[in-house]
C-alpha cells in the first residue's frame, strides 16, 4: 500500500468516527432530558460533524493523488456502504438511555483529546492543522461528558446504577482505540500518526479518575471487540446508514 | 402566530376613566411606549394573558423542533445537516429564552412544561402537519420562519420588558432560518424535475396552514383588541396576513412554483393580492387537537420530559450531595 | 414525581470588545459549573463573549418599583454630571 493510500484510510478512520458519532448525537436533537442539555449536547454533535467535513475535504485531496480524482465529502459520507466505514465501533453503538449516551461519549472523548494532543504534532501539516482545531472543541467535549458521570455516578440510586450498566456494556469497544494495525504502525513511525499503544496509558488513568469520583468501578474485562477500523460493523451501523444515505442514494446525482 | 388566539379574559375594552389610580397609572405608561417590568404593578389579567402568550409562543419553539429534527437524520448533505441541526439548536434556544421571559411573571418552567403535557397549553397550529419530504425543510424555514419573523418583529416593541427583550435576541438569530429555507427552495427549483415537483407538492401542503398561523380574522377578536390595547400584540391577525402573502408570492414565482389558490391575484386598487377563503374549520380542528400530527408532537415531548427525569434529579441530587459536603468540611 | 426544578441563575457576558458583563438572560442548571458550561453553550452560539458570570437569580438583590422616585430622581437634577453640560467652543478640539 502506497503511503498516499495509507493516509487516505487514516484520514477516512478520523472523518468516520466523528460523522458517526454526530449523526448518533443528531438523533437526540429535540428529545434531550432538560432544554439546556438538548442545546449543549447538540453543540457537541455539531462540533464533530464540522470536524468530520475537515477530514473528508483532506482525505479527497489525498485521494485525487493517486485515484483519477478525489471525492467529495458527500460523496465519502453518502455514497460508501457499511463496509467502507472505519469509524470505531464504539461510536455506531445506539444512543440507549441518557447514561448510555454519556457512557460512550465520555469513552471517546477522553481518547479523542488525546489522539488529538498528539496529532497536533504530524509530520502532515493539514493533519496538525485540522488537529489544533479540532483539540480545542474536544476539550470541551470531554469536560462536559466528565461532569456527567460525576453527576450521574454521584447522583441517585438509579442513575448510579444506569451509568454503570452503561460503563460495563460499552467496554468491550474501546480496545479498538489502542489496537495499531498495518497501517496506523508504518504512519506513527514516520510521524504522521500515532503511536496508539502509547495513548493507553494516559486513558485509563483519566477514564479511572473521573469513575473514581464518579464513585462507578473500571471495568475489568479484556476481551474487546474490534473490526471497526477494517469495515467490520455491529448491526448498527447498517441501520444508521440506511437512513442516513437513504435520500441522495434515491436521488443520485441531485444537487441538494 | 406562535402564539394563536391567546384568550385575554376580556369581554369588552376599558376606557381610561374606567380604570382604578393604579391601572390607569400602568395604561399610560404602556401608551407612551414606556416598558413594563416584572416587579411594576400590573393588572392581573395582563399578568395572566402575557404568561399564555408567551409560553405558547415557547411552547411552539420546542414542538416546533419536532418535524424539522425529523429530518436531521436524514438531511441530504453534510452541510445540510449542519445547518438543520444549528437551526433546530435555536428553536431550543428561543423556547429557553421565552420560557425564562415567562418565568419573570412568578411561573416555574416546569409548571409550563406541566402544562402543556396535559393538553392544558396549546402551541402554533403549523407544528401538527407532517413533514413528508426534503422539500418541507426548506418550505418551514421559507414559509413558517417567514411568518413567524413578520410576527416577531413587532413584539420586539411590545410592552413588557423581558419578552420583548427575549424577542430581540429570537429575530436577531433568526434571520439566517428564513434564508436557509429560501436557499433550500431555491436549489430544489432548480434541480431536476422530480425535485422541482418535491417543492410544488411541499408548497401545496404548507401554504394554507402557513396562513392560518397568523390566526383567525380580526372581526369581533375582542381578545385582539385587548392585546393591542396593551401592546402585546402590535399588528392585527389580518394584517399581517396581508403582508405575509404580499411579500411570499413574489419569492414564489421567483422559484417558478405556484400557490395553490386559484383566486390569488394581485390588486391594483388595493395595493394588495386578493386570496381565497381560508378553511378555519381546518384550523380549529387543528388547534383542538384533530391535527395530523397533533398526538405524536405531544407524546413525543412528554416521553422525552419523562424519561429525563432520572437524569434531572441526579444532577440535582448530586449538587445537593456536594454543598452538604462542602458545608460539613467548612 | 419530580422533586423539584434546576435552578434558576442570571447570566452575563463580556464580549470581546471590552465592554463590562452584560445580561443576556437567564437559564436552569444543577450547580455553578453546569450553569457556566450551559451559558456557554445556550449563550455563546454565535462568539458573543469572552467571559461568563453565572449568578444564582434568587441571590440577586434588586430595587423595589416603588423605590423608582428616591433611588434615580435626584440624579436627574445633577446633570453636572454628563458631558453636554459643558458646552465647549467649536474651535477648540479633542475635548
Amino acid at each position: 500500500m502506497t503511503e498516499d493510500r495509507r493516509v487516505f484510510d487514516y484520514l477516512l478512520r478520523l472523518a468516520d468516527s466523528d460523522l458517526v458519532l454526530a449523526q448518533r448525537l443528531g438523533e437526540w436533537v429535540g428529545h434531550g432530558p432538560v432544554l439546556e442539555e438538548d442545546i449543549a449536547l447538540t453543540n457537541v454533535g455539531l462540533d464533530l460533524l464540522g470536524q468530520a467535513r475537515l477530514w473528508f475535504a483532506y482525505a479527497g485531496e489525498v485521494e485525487a493523488r493517486f485515484a483519477e480524482a478525489g471525492r467529495s465529502e458527500d460523496a465519502l459520507a453518502f455514497l460508501r456502504d457499511s463496509g467502507e466505514f472505519r469509524n470505531l465501533l464504539l461510536v455506531e453503538q445506539p444512543n440507549g438511555n441518557y447514561a448510555d449516551t454519556m457512557a460512550r461519549q465520555f469513552y471517546f472523548d477522553v481518547w479523542h483529546q488525546l489522539l488529538l494532543v498528539k496529532l497536533a504534532h504530524s509530520r502532515d501539516p493539514r493533519i496538525a492543522e485540522i488537529a489544533v482545531k479540532a483539540e480545542k472543541e474536544v476539550v470541551y467535549h470531554a469536560e462536559r461528558s466528565a461532569d456527567w458521570i460525576i453527576r450521574l455516578g454521584d447522583g441517585t440510586d438509579e442513575s448510579h446504577a444506569r451509568i454503570q450498566a452503561a460503563i460495563d456494556d460499552l467496554w468491550m469497544y474501546t480496545g479498538e482505540m489502542f489496537d495499531p494495525d498495518e497501517i496506523d504502525t508504518p504512519l506513527a513511525e514516520e510521524g504522521i500518526g500515532c503511536d496508539l499503544r502509547a495513548l493507553e496509558p494516559a486513558w485509563r488513568e483519566a477514564v479511572g479518575s473521573v469513575l473514581d469520583e464518579a464513585t462507578l468501578t473500571l471495568p475489568g474485562g479484556t476481551w474487546m471487540q474490534r473490526g471497526g477500523k477494517k469495515g467490520v460493523h455491529t448491526e448498527h451501523l447498517g441501520h444508521m446508514l440506511a437512513t442516513m444515505q437513504w435520500l441522495p442514494r434515491t436521488y443520485r446525482g441531485a444537487e441538494w | 402566530m406562535y402564539a394563536q388566539m391567546v384568550d385575554t379574559g376580556a369581554n369588552k375594552l376599558r376606557a381610561l376613566e374606567d380604570m382604578g389610580p393604579e391601572e390607569r397609572a400602568f395604561q399610560e405608561r404602556v401608551d407612551a411606549d414606556v416598558k413594563i417590568e416584572p416587579k411594576d404593578w400590573m393588572p392581573e389579567a395582563y399578568r395572566k394573558t402575557l404568561i399564555r402568550q408567551i409560553s405558547q409562543h415557547a411552547h411552539s419553539e420546542i414542538v416546533g423542533m419536532l418535524p424539522e429534527g425529523n429530518w436531521i437524520t436524514r438531511a441530504p448533505s453534510l452541510k445540510r445537516k449542519a445547518i438543520l441541526m444549528a437551526k433546530v439548536q435555536d428553536e431550543a434556544g428561543h423556547g429557553l429564552y421565552l420560557y425564562a421571559a415567562a418565568e419573570t411573571l412568578g411561573v416555574s418552567r416546569d409548571q409550563l412544561v406541566a402544562d402543556l403535557h396535559a393538553g392544558k397549553a396549546k402551541y402554533s397550529s403549523i407544528f401538527n402537519y407532517p413533514t413528508l419530504t426534503w422539500a418541507d425543510i426548506g418550505a418551514i424555514g421559507w414559509l413558517v420562519d417567514g411568518a413567524a419573523i413578520m410576527n416577531q418583529i413587532p413584539l420586539c416593541r411590545c410592552s413588557f420588558g423581558p419578552y420583548s427583550r427575549a424577542m430581540i435576541r429570537v429575530c436577531k438569530e433568526e434571520s439566517f432560518h428564513q434564508r436557509q429555507g429560501f436557499d433550500i427552495m431555491m436549489t430544489l427549483c432548480r434541480g431536476s424535475a422530480e425535485q422541482k415537483a418535491m417543492a410544488q407538492d411541499a408548497l401545496n401542503r404548507w401554504w394554507w396552514p402557513s396562513l392560518m398561523m397568523f390566526g383567525p380574522p380580526d372581526a369581533d377578536s375582542v381578545h385582539s383588541a385587548q392585546s393591542a390595547q396593551w401592546k402585546i400584540k402590535i399588528l392585527s391577525n389580518d394584517e399581517l396576513r396581508q403582508r405575509f402573502v404580499d411579500q411570499t408570492v413574489p419569492q414564489a414565482d421567483y422559484l417558478g412554483i405556484t400557490m395553490p389558490d386559484p383566486e390569488l391575484k394581485w390588486n391594483a386598487e388595493r395595493g394588495h393580492y386578493d386570496f381565497g377563503p381560508i378553511d378555519w374549520d381546518e384550523l380549529y380542528n387543528v388547534v383542538k387537537g384533530n391535527g395530523p400530527c397533533n398526538r405524536d408532537r405531544l407524546q413525543t415531548r412528554v416521553k422525552a420530559w419523562e424519561e429525563g427525569a432520572w437524569v434531572r434529579e441526579a444532577a440535582l441530587a448530586y449538587a445537593e450531595k456536594r454543598a452538604a459536603r462542602a458545608q460539613k468540611a467548612a | 414525581m419530580e422533586r423539584s426544578e434546576w435552578p434558576l441563575w442570571e447570566i452575563f457576558i463580556r464580549s470581546q470588545h471590552g465592554l463590562a458583563h452584560k445580561h443576556v438572560g437567564s437559564l436552569h442548571a444543577p450547580d455553578p459549573e453546569m450553569a457556566i458550561k450551559n451559558a456557554r453553550d445556550v449563550y455563546t452560539r454565535r462568539n458573543e463573549g469572552v467571559s461568563i458570570w453565572a449568578v444564582r437569580s434568587a441571590d440577586v438583590t434588586a430595587t423595589a418599583p416603588g423605590e423608582k422616585g428616591p433611588l434615580f430622581e435626584p440624579a436627574n437634577s445633577k446633570i453636572y454630571r454628563h458631558p453636554t453640560f459643558f458646552p465647549m467652543p467649536d474651535e477648540v478640539k479633542h475635548i
